[in-house]
């Protein structure tokens, strides 16, 4: 008795307090923004935010199952979970549904199930074992090439869904690789990339490729007292040509033409308030509308008015800001940054290296969704389609998170037993 | 750093929406206005437009509903521009360019495509309108008008302007407003309050509900009826009398200030602005630049007053102690002041005294006292000033203050005037110089209002109250506190009877002994005044205009008026003949000298009207 006791006290509390906290938020804000007129019961199925409690309290046996398991048995079987997982995506090519224009979707009956939302965590399994194997040198180029791969294989499946935000997301494992001593130069190539990639979609190929050339020479012809050797500038403004023309290319012929808009709209390249600039403006109006203290909770014309399309999905911080204001979005914006801080915390203190590279992209992973959802709520970051964690509604983007969260606190309690 | 990278992105990322969440929710306040035009879609309920009754109590303004086509440009979907032009008989262009205008209106509130719809197209439309997504019908109340008569003191209602719009919250566009005359001056006592009810959109602009349950919406309230002191009947027949002639008729009942009449010829029927045809006839008559029927000219006209001026050039004599009633003087045919020619006199008995003067209008008398006035003080500057206040508390060189939202102050000279005039004290000037103030000549000039209000204050013996329009409000039973405060001229009681002796022994001995009404006591004067008008940039005499002031009867003043007709050459040709007409009516309710309305109703002056048009030479005063 006493030993099971001490067992579950070695859980992180404060993580599952927030975990509780966020859902609890999320909840509250996806009955306000989904109820039809005066509401019904509490448990209607029929009803989204009936659904929503559902996928809630089924989360509890996930819970129960995800701590039962050893911690070593995440570490021995991340391989064989990511091949399996990276298999159920494959299997979305032929047996998934299309649900608005994405494949990405196995139904049962009346039910859907979105296996890209738990690919995060078995991606992150597999990294962690391969980035903790004895033999793995970040350092030297055949295993960073061997990373990436584990990487870009679920971020090209799902960009072919075509999912581009949750494909996108995958950049996020840059920072555990990072912290396990990639070189700094990634994240300048990723940085340089995503300037290239937005200002060629902004600019056109042509004055991408004129300004690089004059960026590039400028440099070049300002080091008067020993002209250094030119191939290096030669490769440097090529290789951003080149980038910008496959960006370009991608952008045109990959992409759909609504993820197309969805990049214009934020790029400023289409101001239509009712055409697909709607979104954001909407989205900004409704948490502008808020005020300090907000609507009052059901109390939002935005919201009751369904001005905000996905509101309870994707935009569902626009109803947060709505109807509780700056100090509710504030809080939520703090219990955020605590869990991501918290996690990271908790990845330092592992001893175990797998461990650490987890967290770490558990971490990472929050960070990014955090970021690119609430920064396209409020217009300061292109509309993205990925959900709010804990906050947004879906069955299975909310128990992908828990997975996610729990197989950390579940590896995390055991970080004192010898590994 | 690579331990704690993460953790510093991740504060700085929150910083910044923290910071973008204050601009949004805190700095930036339009979002709460884009959010309530965007989810909350505003009803208007127009009350009852105030009724207008005329102080016998007989219903003149009443309202018919009316209904307005409204468009909400954004909310325009798949719109048959043909179908909806044919199915409202409109042009094409016309409906594009209201369309554009609305949209640079707003694209989101609603704007007025075609005004005001009658009953039947109404019930034509109204079911037909329900498949033009973004056009609805806006339900009003239109002015209904029992009377043809009176449109220049009714004024009318239109749409209200941007500008208004602007200043003044309460007004949103389509909305009706008093344009001109009562409907202007009494706007919010006549509009009420209109009712609000807010309703609940979605995004596909459909209502969805009373917003926050109704809780900030209100019950429209009816606009106050109210009784004007118009006399509808002695309106109608003013207006008769004046048909083919230029001009007006102020009638006051002098011991309640109260305007019975208001004519200004030509006039219109006031139903003529009311409808859709109302912006093809408002222009029709806005144009007519000659005839000028929107000029109110018993309001805005300005006149020299001519000889009924004398009363007054009399009464300060008197008040001023340079001359008694009883004094004669006597008259040569012409008053000889020093200049070059002397101010010629008509014939008439010599001499005469103040009655016998004013019933005879002698020019030298008038002149003689005046002088007197101006040279009893040391300075002519002093005697102007003098002169000047006196006529000031007559309510003449300035607003008269009556409830109309037009006028002219007319002018009275002073000293200042002249000082400037003659450069003083370059050049210097006398009582002589501006003799011709002493016959109603010269630098004066009055509103027939400030002539009838003179003559009122004549009948009452040295008092007047504001004229005005306003008899009652319904429901308030208070009128503005400054029509009913008494305001005193500054002569004594005791000059009047003398002035007044005069101007009956107009019917008597003067020049309009022939209108002489039996059983009626009437005081007046007639007028003749010279005018000008310029063709080609030359000045060009015209015939004189025609003008008679009166009251009665004189032991109990009932009516009190002034009457102008334009070019009408001698004062009782036209003039007194109306004033006559008028008196009889009011005070007798029926007119017996059948012979003189004929001729009235009868006579035209078009044709003098025509003379400065033709191109050709013309005669005039024949």
């Amino acid at each position: 008795m006493s030993s099971k006791l001490q067992k579950i006290a070695k859980y992180d509390w404060l993580l599952i307090a927030l975990y509780i906290a966020l859902i609890a938020i999320g909840w509250v804000n996806i009955y306000s923004a989904s109820i039809e007129g005066d509401g019904g019961a509490i448990f209607d199925f029929q009803n989204i935010y009936g659904k929503q409690l559902v996928w809630i309290i089924l989360s509890i046996p996930i819970i129960a199952f995800v701590l039962a398991i050893d911690s070593k048995f995440y570490e021995r079987f991340a391989s064989v979970i990511y091949v399996v997982s990276m298999l159920s995506l494959l299997g979305l090519f032929l047996f998934g549904t299309t649900i608005s224009g994405q494949k990405a979707w196995y139904s049962f009956a009346s039910f859907s199930i979105q296996p890209a939302e738990f690919t995060k965590a078995t991606t992150a399994l597999a990294l962690a074992k391969f980035g903790s194997d004895l033999q793995t040198d970040l350092k030297t180029f055949r295993d960073q090439i061997r990373a990436f791969t584990i990487i870009f294989v679920p971020a090209v499946l799902i960009l072919f869904q075509p999912d581009p935000g949750m494909a996108v997301l995958y950049i996020a494992f840059i920072f555990p690789l990072y912290r396990e001593g990639l070189h700094f130069i990634y994240l300048f190539l990723g940085l340089f990339a995503t300037v290239v990639f937005i200002t060629t979609l902004l600019f056109g190929v042509v004055w991408v490729s004129l300004a690089s050339l004059l960026i590039v020479g400028t440099i070049y012809f300002l080091q008067y007292k020993r002209k250094p050797r030119m191939g290096k500038y030669i490769i440097i403004f090529l290789s951003s040509v080149i980038l910008a023309f496959s960006v370009n290319h991608i952008f045109e012929n990959v992409f759909k033409q609504h993820h197309r808009d969805r990049f214009n709209i934020v790029l400023g390249h289409e101001t239509d308030t009712k055409g697909i600039g709607y979104n954001t403006n909407q989205s900004e109006i409704a948490v502008g509308s808020g005020g300090f203290r907000g609507k009052g909770w059901l109390q939002g014309t935005q919201t009751k008015g369904k001005f905000v399309p996905e509101q309870h999905t994707d935009y569902i911080f626009s109803t947060v800001g709505e109807e509780w204001g700056f100090v509710g979005s504030a809080i939520v914006v703090l219990l955020f940054t605590i869990l991501i801080i918290r996690i990271v915390f908790i990845a330092e203190r592992q001893k175990s290296q797998f461990k650490r590279i987890y967290a770490y992209s558990v971490a990472a992973i929050f960070f990014f969704h955090y970021s690119v959802n609430i920064g396209m709520v409020i217009g300061i970051f292109p509309t993205v389609g990925i959900p709010l964690p804990f906050i947004s509604y879906g069955g299975s983007s909310l128990w992908g998170f828990t997975i996610l969260l729990f197989i950390l606190i579940r590896l995390d309690g055991q970080r004192l037993e010898v590994t | 750093m690579r331990r704690i990278l993460l953790i510093i992105v991740t504060i700085l990322t929150s910083l910044t929406f923290l910071g973008r969440l204050y601009y949004l929710q805190i700095y930036d306040s339009s979002f709460q206005i884009k959010s309530e035009n965007n989810a909350i879609q505003v009803n208007y309920d127009y009350p009852q437009r105030g009724y207008i009754f005329d102080r016998n109590n007989k219903l003149i303004v009443s309202n018919q509903p009316s209904y307005d086509v409204m468009v909400v440009p954004n909310d325009i979907r798949d719109l048959d521009t043909l179908e909806f032009c044919k199915l409202l008989n409109i042009e094409k262009e016309d409906f594009e360019n209201t369309l554009a205008r609305a949209k640079i209106y707003s694209p989101r509130l609603p704007s007025v495509v075609i005004p005001q719809l009658n009953k039947s197209e109404y019930a034509y439309l109204a079911e037909k309108m329900a498949k033009f997504r973004g056009f609805y019908i806006q339900k009003r109340a239109l002015r209904d008008y029992q009377t043809k008569n009176a449109a220049n003191v009714l004024g009318y209602i239109a749409q209200v302007n941007q500008e208004k719009i602007n200043s003044d919250s309460y007004y949103q566009t389509g909305d009706l407003i008093g344009i001109q005359g009562i409907e202007k001056q009494y706007e919010e006592v006549l509009r009420g309050v209109k009712g609000v009810r807010y309703l609940q959109k979605n995004r596909f602009n459909q209502v969805i509900g009373p917003y926050k349950d109704g809780i900030y919406d209100t019950v429209p309230e009816r606009g106050h009826d109210i009784t004007i002191t118009i006399d509808a009947e002695l309106q109608k027949y003013g207006e008769e009398l004046m048909v083919n002639k230029r001009g007006g008729i102020v009638a006051i009942e002098p011991k309640t200030g109260e305007i019975l009449a208001l004519v200004s010829a030509p006039s219109y029927d006031p139903g003529l602005l009311v409808g859709r045809e109302r912006s093809k006839n408002f222009n029709k008559l806005w144009y007519d630049t000659i005839a000028k029927p929107l000029f109110d000219r018993a309001l805005q006209g300005e006149y020299p007053p001519g000889s009924p001026f004398k009363m007054l050039t009399g009464l300060i004599s008197l008040q001023e102690g340079v001359i008694s009633s009883s004094e004669i003087i006597s008259c040569s045919g012409a008053y000889h002041y020093g200049g070059k020619r002397p101010l010629g006199c008509h014939h008439h008995p010599s001499p005469v005294s103040m009655g016998s003067a004013i019933a005879h209008s002698c020019n030298s008398y008038f002149c003689s006292i005046y002088r007197r006035t101006i040279e009893s003080h040391v300075t002519p500057q002093e005697g102007m000033d003098t002169w000047h206040n006196h006529l000031s508390s007559f309510g003449l060189g300035d607003f008269l203050g009556y409830d109309l939202p037009i006028g002219r102050p007319g002018h009275i000279p002073d000293a200042e005037y002249y000082n400037r005039h003659y450069q003083y004290p370059k050049y210097r000037w006398f009582a002589t110089t501006t003799i011709s103030n002493a016959i109603g000549q010269g630098e004066i000039a009055m509103t027939p209002i400030q002539m009838a209000n003179f003559t009122a204050a004549i009948a009452n013996r040295g008092w007047y109250y504001k004229p005005h329009v306003i008899k009652r409000i319904h429901d308030v039973d208070t009128i503005p506190k400054e029509y009913t405060e008494k305001l005193y001229t500054t002569i004594d009681e005791k000059h009047f009877e003398a002035v007044i002796e005069g101007m009956e022994s107009v019917y008597e001995t003067g020049s309009i002994g022939l209108l002489k009404v039996p059983g009626l006591r009437i005081a007046g004067k007639t007028g003749t005044a010279e005018n000008s008008t310029r063709i080609d940039g030359k000045r060009v005499q015209l015939t004189d205009h025609s003008l008679f002031v009166a009251f009665a009867p004189v032991e109990d003043p009932q009516i009190a008026l002034a009457v102008i007709v334009e070019n009408g050459y001698w004062g009782s040709r036209w003039a007194a003949r109306i004033a006559t007409l008028m008196i009889e009516k009011y005070v007798n309710g029926e007119v017996t000298r059948k012979d003189i309305e004929e001729y009235i109703l009868n006579g035209s002056l078009e044709e003098e009207y025509e003379k400065p048009y033709s191109g050709q030479p013309f005669t005039i005063n024949h």
